[in-house]
Order: C-alpha cells, then sequence, then structure tokens
C-alpha cells in the first residue's frame, strides 16, 4: 500500500494532474464508463441492492451523467480564479483567488447509492486536480468490482486507485497520511474517521445522516394532495427502499389530519408500488440491517403502532412498505436514525409545535415541509437549522447542483455537488502581487507619532487626512510616554 | 474584589551584548546561570514584603476552589446554548449592537489595551496599534457595513430537473461556538475570531492565552463591560480550563496554534477551524529593487512581533552570488530601523516568555549552527520587574521580564538543524542560498505546506512558476504580511498549516451554516420520477438528466432513439 500512495504522490508532484487537459480527459472517461457500462451498473445495482432499473438510473446513473457534464461545461470557469477588489489603499496591487489542487485524497463511500456516492465526490477529485484513492463499500460487493475493474480502464491509473476492502482496509488506509479525507456513511465511523485525521491535521468531509422529518401542516386540495403524496412515498419507499441519507424518516402531522392522512399514503402505497412490492422496492441490504430494522418493529408498543405493512421475508431480505402511528417517542425507532421502509407518522396538536419537536433533536440533513403558508415558510426557514430545508417537494435537493450538499451538526460538515465539489477538494489560494513603488516610508521603524497618525487615517481610508499629514499640514495627536 | 498593583523595577540583567559571531560561545557558557536567575531572585529580594511568600499557597488553594472545572463547563454551555434557543443571538439587531459596542469598546479603551500588550510582550505602542488596534478596528467596521448584506440569503439557479421551483442559500448561525486563542497577537487573534461569531449569530466562549495574562484578563473585563454577557463570555485559564472546555459539545471550534484539539472535538463530530502555523518561505530573485524588499522583509519580521508571527518570513532563499548583497542590504535597512544596537531600541517587541527564550538560544546554539551568525545574536533578559498583586489581605507576586533577542541573520545553516526543520516563530532568519532560483521550489515543496509564501521578484515567468508550484495558505509577490490586511481575502492554512479561513465575510461564513432551502411549487408534478417504473419513464429521464428540451420533447412523443 504504501509504495501505491507513494507513487500517487509522485504523480501528483510530477504536477501532471493540474493540467486541465488532463482533468478534461479524466472526466471524459468517467462519462465514458457511465455510457458504455449502463447495463453493468443498473445490473450490479439489482445485485446488491434488488434496485430497480429506472430507479437506479433516476438516483444513480442519471445524476452521475448530469453532474459529469456540469463539471465538464464549467471546469475552465472554476479553475480561473476570482478577482478580489482592494481598497484603495492597496493600489496599485493585483489579488486573486486562485483555486489549487490539495493533493493526494482518499474517498470512502457507502452502500446504498454505490455509484452516485462513490462516483460524485471523484468528479470533485479529479476536476480539483487531485489524485484519489477510492474505497467502495464492500457491502454492495457486485457494485464494489464492477467499479475496481471497470475503472482503470477508463482513467489514469497513474492518478486514481480503487482498493476494495472492509473495516481492516479502512483502518489501514487512515493510517496514512492524506490531503483531505471525504466520508459517507454513519456517525459512528464518521466519528472514528475525524479522530484518525487528527494525527496527520487531515482536512475532512463528512457526509452523515440523521433522521429527516417531512412536516405536513394541512391537507391540501385533491389534485397537490396526490403530488404531495406521491412525493413523500417515493422519497421513502421508492429510495432504495429508505435506505438514503435524506429519505424521509418520520412524518410530523395535526392530529386531525392524522388518520385521513394514514388512507391517503395507504393507497398511494398500492397505486405505486401495485401489489406485489417486491418488484418495485428495493430490498435490504443485509442480514445485519434487517435484522436492526426487525428489532425497531419489535420494540414493546412499537409493534402495537403498525397500521399498515409490517410483513418481513427474511431469505429475500424484503421488508414490506410500513406505516406506524404514534410509536413512542423514546424507543430507537424515534430516537435512530432509520434507514430503512418504516414510516413512523407522529401527531402533533398543533403544527407550530413541529419546530420545537424537530429542534429538540440533532440537527438533520433535510427537512421536509409541506404548506402554503408563507408565515410557516419564513418560520421554518429561520427557526429550525438543518442541511438543507425544502418545501413542498422531496430528494430533487440531491440533482440541484447549484444548491450545496452536506449536513451540520450530527449531519455532518463540508459540502459537495457542481462548483461546491471543485471547491471541496481545492485550496483557494490568495495571490496577491506588489510592485515596488509606491513604498510608504511609514510602515517601516523607526516609529514616531507621525507615522502612528497616518496609520490611523489609513485605516479609516480617510485619503485627504493621509495627504495633510504627510505634508506636515496637520499636527499628530500627541502621545504621552508612559511606557 | 480589588487589586492592587504595585511593580517594581528591580535590575536590568545583561547576559550578552556583543554584535560579533563569537558571541555564541560567550553565551553558551553563562546562560544556564543566566536562565536560573527568576527562581532565585524573588526570595532574595529585600523589597518585597514579607507576607508574600507565606500566603503564596493561601492563594494556589484559593484558586483551587473557584477553579474551572468540567461541571462549570458543562453549566456554562447549558445556560449558552439557552441563550442561543432563546434566538436572542439570531436577530439582525443583537449582532449589530454587539458589534458596535465592540467597536465603541476598542475605541474608548485603547489605551488600556496598548498598556496590556506593552506589559505582556512589551509590543511597541505603535505596533501595538497597527497590527491589533486598527485592525479590530476596520475588522469590526467591515462587519457593521456588510453585515446586512452577508445576512441576506443567495439566490441561486435551479436546473431543469427540477424545474419549476426556487432555490437560495441560507447563511444561519452555528449555534454555541469556542474561540480559543492564542499569545503573540492576544488582542486581535481573540477578537477578530469573535467577531466573526458574532456577525453569524452565535453565542460564543472565548478562551484567552494564558501566557499573555494582562490581556487575558483585560478582555475578560472589558467584554463583560460591553457585550452581551449572557451571551458571549470569556473563560480564563491554562491547560485545565481549556481540557475542561473542550469536554462539552460545541457547534464549532475555532482554534489558534497546535491541534490536540481534533481529538477532542472528534467526540462530538464538531467541525473546527485551526489557525497554525508554519514555515513560511521567502524567495528573494536577484533582480530586484534591493532596499524595497530589505524594508519589506524587515517590516514583515522584526517589526512584527519581533518574528512571533505566524506569517512572518520563516527563512529566505536566494542565488548564492546574491546572497552577500541582500545581507548588505539587510543589515543597513535594519540600522535605519532599529539603530545601532537593536537592543536598545523600544521599536521592537520582546521574547513572550522564558520557555520561548530558552527554546530560540537552543536553535541559534546548535552546532552547526551558531557560526553562521552573519548579524546580531545578542540576547537579554532586562527589565525585571516585579509585580506585587494584593487580593483582600493575601499577597502574591508575579515576575515579569523583558527577554530580547536582536534581529538575527545566519547564512547556509544546515538542512537538518532545528533552525530549519521547526518553525522558528523569532527574530531568527535563516538565509538558504541556492544556484538557481527556481529550485527553491523543490525546497519549499519538501517541507509541510505553509501558511504565507513569499517572492520578490520582477521574473513575470518566474512569478506564474511559483504561483503555479508552491502550495500555501496564501502568497504574496513583492511584500511580506500585507495579505492580512486585506478583508476581501480569505485567511488560512493548508495542509500543516491549518484549515478553515477567516477575516471579513469569511468569518461570517466560517461561523455560518449554508443551509440550501429549496421552494417548489404543487404545479408541474411529472409522474417519470415515481414507481410504477416502465421504460417510457427511463427515456424521459435520461432525456431529462442531459438538460436538452429538444430530447425532452422527443421522447414525450415517443420518438427516443434509444
Amino acid at each position: 500500500m504504501e509504495g501505491d500512495l507513494e507513487q500517487l504522490r509522485d504523480y501528483f508532484r510530477s504536477g501532471k494532474t493540474k493540467d486541465a487537459s488532463w482533468r478534461r480527459t479524466q472526466l471524459k472517461g468517467l462519462q465514458k464508463f457511465i455510457v458504455e457500462r449502463e447495463d453493468d451498473i443498473l445490473h450490479a445495482l439489482k445485485l446488491d441492492l434488488g434496485k430497480h432499473p429506472v430507479e437506479s438510473y433516476r438516483d444513480e446513473v442519471g445524476t452521475l451523467t448530469k453532474d459529469i457534464s456540469v463539471a465538464l461545461d464549467n471546469l475552465s470557469n472554476w479553475m480561473s480564479g476570482k478577482k478580489i477588489k482592494l481598497p484603495l489603499g492597496a493600489f496599485p496591487t493585483d489579488a486573486k483567488l486562485v483555486p489549487e489542487p490539495l493533493g493526494l485524497v482518499l474517498i470512502i463511500s457507502t452502500w446504498n447509492f454505490p455509484f452516485g456516492l462513490s462516483l460524485e465526490p471523484l468528479i470533485g477529485a479529479i476536476a480539483a486536480g487531485n489524485t484519489a484513492v477510492l474505497q467502495p463499500s464492500q457491502l454492495a460487493p457486485a457494485s464494489s468490482a464492477l467499479l475496481a475493474d471497470a475503472i482503470p480502464a477508463y482513467l489514469d491509473n497513474r492518478a486514481v486507485k480503487i482498493v476494495q476492502g472492509g473495516v481492516d482496509v479502512t483502518q489501514s488506509l487512515l493510517q496514512f497520511k492524506w490531503d483531505k479525507i471525504f466520508f459517507t456513511g454513519g456517525s459512528r465511523v464518521g466519528r472514528i474517521i475525524m479522530a484518525a485525521a487528527v494525527e496527520h491535521l487531515t482536512p475532512i468531509t463528512l457526509e452523515l445522516g440523521g433522521k429527516c422529518p417531512a412536516i405536513i401542516d394541512s391537507l391540501p386540495e385533491s389534485f397537490r394532495r396526490q403530488v404531495m403524496l406521491k412525493r413523500i412515498i417515493s422519497a421513502k419507499f421508492g429510495t432504495c427502499s429508505g435506505q438514503a441519507c435524506i429519505a424521509v424518516d418520520y412524518i410530523l402531522v395535526e392530529k386531525r389530519y392524522a388518520t385521513t392522512l394514514v388512507e391517503l399514503l395507504k393507497g398511494t402505497i398500492k397505486e405505486m408500488f401495485g401489489e406485489n412490492a417486491k418488484e418495485n422496492v428495493a430490498r435490504i441490504i443485509n442480514k445485519h440491517h434487517f435484522d436492526r430494522l426487525k428489532g425497531l418493529l419489535n420494540e414493546p408498543c412499537v409493534k402495537d403502532s403498525i397500521i399498515y405493512g409490517g410483513s418481513m421475508d427474511e431469505d429475500k431480505l424484503f421488508i414490506e412498505p410500513t406505516i406506524l402511528v404514534d410509536p413512542p417517542l423514546d424507543a430507537s425507532i424515534m430516537k435512530e436514525e432509520i434507514f430503512g421502509p418504516l414510516l413512523p407518522v407522529i401527531t402533533l396538536d398543533n403544527i407550530a409545535d413541529s419546530i420545537a419537536f424537530v429542534n429538540s433533536r440533532p440537527k438533520a440533513l433535510t427537512i421536509y415541509c409541506f404548506t402554503m403558508n408563507d408565515k410557516f415558510v419564513q418560520r421554518l426557514a429561520s427557526e429550525t437549522s438543518s442541511g438543507a430545508l425544502m418545501f413542498n417537494d422531496t430528494i430533487v435537493q440531491y440533482a440541484a447542483d447549484t444548491i450545496p450538499f452536506g449536513g451540520v451538526g450530527e449531519s455532518g460538515f463540508g459540502r459537495y455537488h457542481g462548483k461546491f465539489s471543485f471547491d471541496t477538494f481545492s485550496h483557494e489560494k490568495p495571490v496577491i502581487k506588489r510592485p515596488y513603488f509606491p513604498d510608504f516610508w511609514f510602515r517601516y521603524p523607526p516609529w514616531s507619532n507621525k507615522k502612528l497618525e497616518l496609520f490611523r487615517a489609513a485605516y479609516a481610508f480617510n485619503y485627504l487626512r493621509i495627504l495633510l499629514v504627510a505634508l506636515g499640514l496637520k499636527r499628530p495627536r500627541p502621545f504621552s510616554d508612559r511606557f | 474584589m480589588t487589586f492592587t498593583f504595585i511593580s517594581i523595577e528591580l535590575q536590568s540583567l545583561r547576559i550578552g551584548a556583543s554584535a560579533n559571531s563569537t558571541f555564541s560561545g560567550c553565551l553558551r557558557s553563562e546562560s544556564s546561570r543566566a536562565f536560573q536567575l527568576p527562581t532565585q531572585l524573588p526570595l532574595a529580594s529585600p523589597s518585597l514584603p514579607s507576607s508574600s511568600v507565606s500566603s503564596f499557597a493561601l492563594m494556589a488553594e484559593e484558586k483551587k476552589e473557584c477553579a474551572f472545572d468540567g461541571e462549570k463547563a458543562a453549566m456554562l454551555v447549558k445556560e449558552l446554548r439557552v441563550q442561543f434557543n432563546s434566538g436572542k443571538t439570531r436577530g439582525y439587531d443583537w449582532r449589530i449592537a454587539q458589534l458596535k459596542s465592540i467597536s465603541k469598546m476598542v475605541d474608548e479603551r485603547e489605551k488600556d489595551i496598548i498598556q496590556a500588550l506593552q506589559k505582556d510582550l512589551c509590543k511597541p505602542e505603535f505596533e501595538a496599534f497597527v497590527s491589533e488596534i486598527s485592525m479590530i478596528k476596520s475588522s469590526c467596521k467591515l462587519a457593521i457595513q456588510e453585515l446586512r448584506h452577508w445576512m441576506k440569503p443567495e439566490k441561486v439557479q435551479t436546473p431543469l430537473t427540477t424545474y419549476p421551483s426556487s432555490a437560495e442559500i441560507v447563511s444561519e448561525p452555528l449555534g454555541v461556538v469556542l474561540v480559543i486563542s492564542t499569545w503573540n497577537y492576544p488582542f486581535l487573534l481573540s477578537l477578530d475570531p469573535v467577531i466573526g461569531a458574532i456577525a453569524a449569530g452565535n453565542a460564543v466562549v472565548l478562551k484567552p492565552s494564558e501566557v499573555a495574562p494582562t490581556t487575558s484578563s483585560l478582555l475578560a473585563n472589558l467584554l463583560q463591560e460591553y457585550v452581551d454577557n449572557s451571551s458571549v463570555k470569556v473563560i480564563e485559564g491554562a491547560v485545565n480550563e481549556t481540557s475542561a472546555l473542550l469536554e462539552r459539545k460545541w457547534d464549532k471550534i475555532f482554534y489558534t496554534v497546535e491541534g490536540i484539539v481534533m481529538t477532542a472535538a472528534a467526540k462530538h463530530l464538531t467541525p473546527v477551524i485551526l489557525e497554525l502555523g508554519g514555515k513560511c518561505p521567502t524567495i528573494v530573485d536577484s533582480n530586484i529593487n534591493l532596499q524595497v524588499a530589505a524594508r519589506r522583509i524587515i517590516a514583515g519580521k522584526w517589526a512584527c512581533n519581533n518574528g512571533q508571527t505566524c506569517v512572518a518570513a520563516d527563512y529566505v532563499i536566494t542565488p548564492k552570488d546574491f546572497a552577500p548583497k541582500l545581507i548588505d542590504a539587510l543589515r543597513h535597512e535594519l540600522e535605519e530601523f532599529f539603530g545601532k544596537d537593536p537592543m536598545t531600541s523600544k521599536d521592537i517587541s520582546s521574547i513572550v516568555n522564558e520557555y520561548h527564550f530558552i527554546r530560540l538560544m537552543k536553535l541559534m546554539e546548535e552546532d552547526g549552527v551558531y557560526d553562521k551568525i552573519v548579524l546580531g545574536g545578542q540576547a537579554d533578559v532586562n527589565q525585571l520587574q516585579v509585580t506585587v498583586t494584593h487580593i483582600h489581605l493575601s499577597c502574591s507576586f508575579l515576575l515579569t521580564y523583558f527577554r530580547k533577542i536582536a534581529p538575527t541573520i545566519l547564512l547556509d545553516v544546515p538542512d537538518d538543524s532545528h533552525l530549519m526543520t521547526e518553525e522558528i516563530f523569532g527574530p531568527l532568519l535563516p538565509i538558504v542560498t541556492v544556484e538557481n532560483v527556481e529550485q527553491s521550489f523543490d525546497l519549499i515543496n519538501s517541507k509541510p505546506k505553509p501558511l504565507a509564501a513569499y517572492l520578490f521578484s520582477n521574473n513575470e515567468q518566474l512569478k506564474t512558476k511559483f504561483v503555479n508550484n508552491v502550495s500555501a495558505g496564501g502568497m504574496l509577490v513583492n511584500d511580506t504580511i500585507l495579505h492580512l490586511t486585506v478583508p476581501a481575502l480569505p485567511f488560512g492554512g493548508v495542509g500543516e498549516s491549518g484549515m478553515g479561513c477567516y477575516h471579513g465575510k469569511f468569518s461570517f461564513d466560517s461561523f455560518s451554516q449554508k443551509k440550501s432551502v429549496l421552494y417548489r411549487s404543487f404545479n408541474a408534478d411529472s409522474s417519470v420520477r415515481y414507481p410504477p417504473y416502465t421504460s417510457q419513464k427511463l427515456n424521459l429521464l435520461k432525456a431529462l438528466m442531459s438538460g436538452s428540451i429538444f430530447r425532452v420533447l422527443l421522447s414525450l412523443i415517443g420518438w427516443s432513439k434509444d
């Protein structure tokens, strides 16, 4: 391993990866991989997660295709840096913010969107001109193997390496010095990554999860109601069976709407997934997570709150879309991130209480809210804190590359997508160029009251005063010789 | 509590004063004795009140009782969280009122601040004003001017896939943040991040450095007097207090100097900003205006806290044949600035404490290093002061020493000496010579990434190469230090020199969460996103993701090529 990394580092030092043309070629290689191997990708996702090809395309292949073209279209713009305006006092100085690659970066990915969450950060790392090591998750073995086998044919192997393996591999990777670690996964491992990063002062981006609530303030008239239901159901059961960091975790609704809402949700589930949900809903990744979800449902009082679904097929690792109403708030299902097809509906007396409800829990990656009430929109925007806040829709914030994607508090830190990915893997270096003339004498010792006065005027941007003091037309304020 | 300060100037001790390169040898023989002096003096001093020594233990006990421990830290954070959750700190009015108070505080108490900096670092009044007070003033002024603008949500465009929708990025405060500061610019480096944290609407705890004790207690008093101390607190103390603070959960930790803080932060997944240092290289090419270059190097080294600055030039790289000219120019300009004997100049700061004084002396004394001194090398412990502190009836004493080391230039010291492997953080400036100035890039890149890199040259090609090949927190061509004063530029390190940045709007951003807010309407809902999935939907999706309206139309009427 050590030798491999040294080679990657040498390659970075050679400066090859800094060239715009190199970056472009790599991004095009990645694009080619996605186009040529689309069927293999969809197949691997079917094997690992039982994802329907359309779902896979929507969430992984499609977004990647789009984001690679965004990166290709904007690369020269991103790389060109920013001119900075300076105050008159610094005239004539030329200042610029120049983005430069960080060096060798490590991307640790996860299993629920094994292509999207591996390649999305890689696009940023390459676009920014870094060399990278990518560790896909071992829990999605078909996808991981496809990445490891196919990527070398499409990308420069001297700059990008795919390392397969489990916890032991991650642990040995973390021993080395990186210029950035980008991690997607749970907060428990996030803490381990952060502790390991301390050793080398490595900056990190943590993309974690959390309990994303969907707040429904009322049941709108029929058309909007249908749209809302579809958006919620697809954000729970239609995104890798709820195994997504931005999936709806639970619903908050006023008591008076709860019964109607639940009936409507049931109807929408049937409409969307048909009688045989197994065809259209992804399965649970592995036995461990299946048992974890089963455990959540089997806690006392939780089982009684199930009012729809709840059946399980242990052989096929399938859990039916399940709705619960008011499970105990101190049960694990309401304390841990669910990450599966269980949807608790929590009823409140007044929807305004939802703000306090959300604020009393760790900060979520996203808060969803369905409302037409502008005041409530304002209150949510200013009184709650979360990675993102989305009104009247779900999930699509992941696809919008103009807004940053990332968490706050327990849901992680750092952000990516589009230009933000480029920035995450770059250091914005201020570069200032000064001429030798003019050179102001009052910057240098020996210090005098007159020089002090000139500085006072300069920092107050009082140019007239500078002139007056410099010409001796204004007397400096006397200073006591206390010291 | 009443405090009485009695300062007694005892005597001036000189331990070495010759301005030539043979000096180091004589220093070495005397130094061990000289460094022990501080512990012996107060006991032997006849002018001290007799009760002072005996009551020293009493003081310690009293201190222990009111020590800031984990429990107190937990209370503190809890209290601040209540304040933050009340939403008080989020409002524009609260933020602006605090910033205005800080601005007022700096104006009204300028003399006290300068005096504190004098006590702690023997900082010349002028330097204190230029590098600390005026920087805080302009930082405050900018924040007050721009706050409304900064707080405004930033509108962003949304792609075709999410049409129709509107999106914005909203800056919201992170919560309760901790700022741990350091001693070299104890006032500036404490208040500058606090200004950012307040502007962003956070509740703040500031822990100033105990190494600059006068400034630390001044900050505690001033902030209590001027700003809303239910949401902005100052905790004074050293290692124990810091670890008690770090135990707690914060929403952000801003830390200047050293990185142990990340271990504590990992426990609570707290994002951190680390402002560290590093060996900042200065490349001096031969085709330059030598006088101006020399002045600017000196201004950024010895005229800035006597080299105890994270962005001070740490070493100079220059072509071999140019080195003698550069040294002559530096010698000449140094004499202009600080006079014939820099040890008596009032325009130069002293070394902060005994630990750093000894550390710097050791760097200078190392084998193979001390005979490379070409200029300076003098060191002094003088202006010894005994401060008797009277609190109620118990007395205690504090010793204040002013330790000076003269501007010192060394030529071609060994690469593996501590002087070339550690951050110097003091008035020693090694000059490394190279055959060809372009070799300097390899030399710089063989060391950890510095906080700043400087180049003096008129060669445009070299400038471009410098920008492209050297990685540093920031870089400045033909000057030093000055990039710090530009609020439009982010200030922060990369690699070993730290992570995260601040100054101006960047401070605000560092203490804000950039929340994406996407507004969608219920209209134009496309069924393509939802199950049951069909191949028509797949085709339409492909067209949508490609962003081409034409493909969308084709697939809608069923003419898709797939």
